[in-house]
């Protein structure tokens, strides 16, 4: 993926999911971690929720407040919306 | 160097499939009628088995099978009938719900249990005797996974055709070949003694494991039908993570070896991107070009859920009566 100052590297704000990053990107955590990943896009995870951090696993979607798999949220998710947003 | 084989035609399931085959074996002898066609149910297991054949014949074709059949205008005439007879049956089973409801119903994960999901009994129940059925069956798919999809290319433009192929090129290995999705579903299969020839499990599939490979044909070999093929990857990508994540989990609780675990970890953050680029990208692109397709999208989600709640009821009916789902059972490990 060419990216040059007059063609700037794309990334996408997904509304209550991931943001969406042209790749290949090299990600550094607080620790010196550093996770590499050379997909067309990546889909870095914002809710902190995903297990597969940074990448995003579709964990955002989840409803809150669930118990099946021993987690539970504080929030309560009263509603669905469509279209940019994922949950 | 290895020479790749053709798959062996299957065997018949009834006088549909055998007329088809014995066609296809020696070239000479009736085809089905209409009348025999129409009266067949549409997702029983000859009608499936004479489609499937029929649609392998775009793909790898079969071993003894002269390659130019493909295009053989007598069989193409027996395929229109028998694929209108599963087009009419899906449509007719289709709910007509819009698609910005049927998109977030598949958005939404079901907070409990309702044992009607496949790959939450895996994680809980399976063990490996039911991890090695689910891929022999699902073999038939993911041996040639994303190549049905392939043909929506042509006939999409701009951010779809853009879309589209990013994705595929994802699915393909991004330019390796030991990376290819089918390949990774090869390394699994290794991993649980199963063979890997393509098509090898056609015969011990249940019918309603056809149908869901069927569909794909279906929808991928007519343009007509690009808006529900464009619905069906839709579905495939969205679904995929949260059951790829327990199919990870049911792999390595059962120790079934680091390229079974691979194949469903790798799905689960590559669909996580697929997802997002195809309803974005590609439902968005297509839309936005050709906004008339919005039902036929819908379709395609539709039929695909359809079909693999038949094979979901099939497979958990079969090992919550701890019986095996396959026709005959596997052998053991090889
Ligand atoms: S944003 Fe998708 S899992 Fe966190
Ligand atoms: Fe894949
Ligand atoms: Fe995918």
């Amino acid at each position: 993926m060419p990216n040059s100052p007059e063609r700037p590297r794309r990334i996408t704000l997904v509304r209550n999911g991931p943001v969406l990053v042209e790749g290949p990107v090299e990600v550094t955590g607080d620790d010196g971690e550093v996770w590499v990943s050379d997909r067309f896009t990546v889909a870095l995870c914002t809710c902190r929720r995903s297990r597969r951090y940074p990448w995003c696993d579709t964990s955002h979607r989840r409803p809150t407040g669930q118990t099946h798999t021993g987690e539970s949220r504080s929030a309560t998710r009263t509603q669905r919306h469509d279209g940019g947003d994922d949950r | 160097m290895t020479t790749v084989t053709d798959p062996p035609l299957p065997r018949p399931r009834g006088p549909l499939s055998a007329a088809v085959i014995a066609r296809l074996r020696t070239e000479r002898g009736r085809l089905p009628p209409d009348g025999a066609i129409r009266r067949a149910d549409p997702y029983g297991a000859d009608l499936q088995t004479a489609l499937y054949v029929l649609y392998e014949l775009h793909y790898r074709g079969f071993e003894g099978v002269d390659d130019g059949l493909e295009w053989e205008a007598e069989l193409l005439a027996v395929r229109r009938p028998l694929e209108e007879r599963f087009l009419a049956a899906l449509r007719a089973d289709a709910p007509q719900t819009g698609l910005r409801d049927t998109l977030a119903a598949l958005l939404a994960e079901p907070v409990a249990d309702t044992g009607t999901d496949v790959s939450r009994y895996l994680d809980h129940h399976g063990g490996l005797d039911q991890l090695r059925e689910y891929a022999a069956l699902r073999s038939l798919y993911h041996l040639k996974e994303a190549d049905p999809h392939a043909w929506a290319l042509p006939r999409l433009r701009g951010r779809a055709k853009a879309g589209l192929a990013a994705i595929e090129f994802d699915e393909f290995g991004a330019g390796r070949a030991e990376d290819i999705h089918a390949q990774l579903f090869a390394d699994l299969m290794t991993d649980l003694g199963l063979e890997t020839g393509y098509g090898h499990y056609v015969d011990l599939a249940p019918s309603e494991a056809l149908a869901t490979v069927n569909l794909m044909s279906l929808l991928g070999l007519h343009r007509r039908l690009r808006g529900a093929l464009v619905g069906h990857f839709a579905t495939v990508e969205i679904t995929s993570p949260p059951a790829a994540r327990r199919l990870t989990e049911a792999m390595r609780r059962t120790r079934a070896g680091p390229a079974a675990e691979r194949f469903y970890a790798e799905h689960v953050v590559a669909d996580a991107v697929h997802e997002q680029v195809v309803r974005r990208e590609v439902i968005g692109g297509l839309l936005h070009d050709e906004p008339g397709l919005e039902p036929e999208v819908a379709f395609g989600i539709h039929a695909t859920a359809q079909v693999e709640d038949r094979l979901a009821r099939h497979l958990l009916g079969a090992w919550q009566a701890g019986r095996g789902a396959l026709r005959e059972a596997l052998p053991p490990a090889v």
